[in-house]
């Protein structure tokens, strides 16, 4: 079924990257001035904004609870985004990615410090590459932390796959069209809480294991980058980065 | 936009108290062990119009499936494919809490949730379903309706596609003068597997299979995993506003495989 050689037989993948490497990943925070929290993302061809606007008054109000803050989240693809021109209404796949984000972000805000309040996050996508949903929520919960917003921990996201039967990290557009298996894995990584899983494809249950497992040391890494972005923006240059941290930067 | 809310379901506070008691002894409300499933009872051919159809009751959760078959173009991109279409929807008869209109999010979600199990595990071999390479192929629709619900309408909707597609039989088409002719007999869909979901929630650290609504009211998250005939995992969905942890995941996935064989077995015996 799979013609198409993905790997190699060195290792190597259609971008030149080995199994195990994440594609590069540009993550700045507080680029836009209204936002009250904000992050850019270019992770691989993924080109995403997201603008966080919040804690603020719910309309319509009788969406308010008493005890704790409605998170909205809006997922939504540019109409040049993508080869062919896309729909701008929302479709089917992004109403149901706009579900899954809000619920992969919403184990670590702390929603009931803002009771009777919304947070709206809104992602765009620019340009999109195989994993959208992935870099968005990684930038999201950048976001969230710039607006200043209580959370127990950041949420880092990263998918993992299956092409020419070897497991794979960090599927990009080519090998979720023409791979086997893709699995997107949102994680906390201080509480060690899987926050978003899905699948699309056939694995093994021993694929399973190692796909998933995968994954999460992809988010991890993914975290590195988040963290190194925010300390960024809030340390500028002189950042009390220790030395063990920087040295994971890089790999 | 996707936002946070409160379940429609509001369970009184001592049935909840009553409920978190006796999880705590590993006992749920209606007497059930936590990986026990509910009932489930099929009937196949249940619509004779339909070219396949299966009633599923999952404890009181009731969902309607008819397979429909047409000709048509194919998908962009799969022109050597027939087509496959799987919808879902939650009819108001459904409960009181459903409102006629257009499908909310949850809806929307176990449409694709379906969706994606039937077609991630290639129940059916397309392949075998094109006319004229890429103008003309077989188009089958399944539809779902839900009847009644009480909880776990991944599984009770998913069990009733799989039982009406391998329960169908689909007229022969053939080309005759560049025309397409239903030759009036009947063929056996080109079945390679059964998937079969199931469907598991967490409330507190306990998790439990098979939810009624009153527990998913009360769920922190869920997690649909389908398997195919050969244990393999085809689809995975987590579900709702709270997290799970490594090895969590890892014991539903077993479980799911175990369970879904049972439910496999019993499809099986039934369509055969």
């Amino acid at each position: 079924m799979n013609q198409t050689i993905l790997v190699d037989e060195n290792g190597k993948r259609t971008d030149g990257r080995s199994i195990d490497e994440l594609r590069e990943i540009k993550l700045t925070v507080g680029i836009l001035k209204n936002a009250n929290g904000s992050a850019y993302i270019e992770f691989g061809k993924n080109k995403i904004i997201v603008a966080v606007y919040g804690p603020r008054e719910v309309h319509p109000k009788h969406m308010a609870q008493p005890d704790k803050c409605v998170l909205r989240c809006r997922y939504h693809m540019s109409p040049f985004s993508t080869d062919t021109r896309k729909n701008p209404a929302p479709s089917r796949r992004e109403i149901e990615i706009s579900k899954v984000m809000r619920e992969a972000l919403e184990p670590a805000v702390v929603l009931e410090d803002y009771p009777r309040a919304a947070i709206d996050i809104f992602v765009e996508v620019l340009q999109a590459d195989g994993g959208s949903r992935c870099a968005g929520i990684t930038a999201a919960s950048v976001a969230l932390a710039d607006a200043g917003i209580n959370m127990r921990d950041l949420v880092a996201a990263c998918a993992s796959g299956k092409i020419n039967d070897k497991i794979v990290l960090d599927i990009n557009d080519v090998e979720d069209k023409e791979g086997s298996a893709d699995m997107p894995v949102a994680y906390l990584p201080n509480l060690e809480k899987i926050s978003l899983l899905q699948l699309d494809g056939v694995l093994t249950q021993s694929q399973f294991t190692e796909c998933l497992e995968k994954a999460v040391q992809g988010c991890k890494m993914v975290y590195e980058i988040q963290r190194k972005a925010l300390m960024e923006k809030y340390f500028g240059n002189d950042i009390p980065i220790d030395e063990e941290t920087s040295e994971e930067v890089k790999e | 936009m996707s936002l946070s809310k409160k379940s429609p379901i509001i369970i009184e506070y001592l049935r909840k108290r009553q409920m978190l008691d006796l999880l705590n002894n590993k006992k749920r409300l209606d007497g059930r062990n936590l990986d026990d499933l509910r009932t489930l009872e099929i009937d196949l051919d249940v619509i004779k119009k339909a070219n396949g159809s299966a009633l599923v009751r999952l404890g009181n959760s009731e969902v309607i499936a008819g397979v429909k078959v047409e000709t048509g173009e194919p998908f962009e991109g799969l022109e050597h494919k027939g087509a496959l279409i799987v919808t879902a929807e939650v009819l108001p008869t459904a409960s009181p809490f459903v409102e006629p209109g257009p499908p909310d999010e949850d809806t929307i979600e176990l449409a694709r949730v379906v969706d994606r199990g039937i077609r991630e595990s290639e129940m059916v071999d397309l392949e075998k379903l094109v006319l004229v390479h890429g103008k003309i192929v077989y188009t089958i629709f399944v539809d779902c309706s839900v009847i009644n619900a009480d909880g776990n309408l991944f599984d009770a909707t998913s069990y009733a596609v799989v039982c009406a597609l391998a329960s169908s039989k689909l007229p022969i088409f053939e080309i005759q003068n560049d025309q397409v002719v239903n030759t009036g007999n009947k063929q056996d869909p080109p079945i390679t597997t059964l998937p079969v979901s199931i469907t598991a929630i967490k409330i507190g650290n306990t998790i439990m299979l098979d939810p009624t609504a009153e527990e998913e009211s009360c769920m922190e998250s869920r997690i649909t995993i389908t398997t195919n005939s050969n244990g393999e995992y085809t689809a995975i969905q987590k579900g709702s506003n709270g997290s799970f942890t490594l090895d969590q995941i890892k014991y539903v996935a077993e479980i799911a495989r175990i369970k879904g064989e049972e439910i496999r077995k019993k499809i099986k015996e039934l369509v055969k």
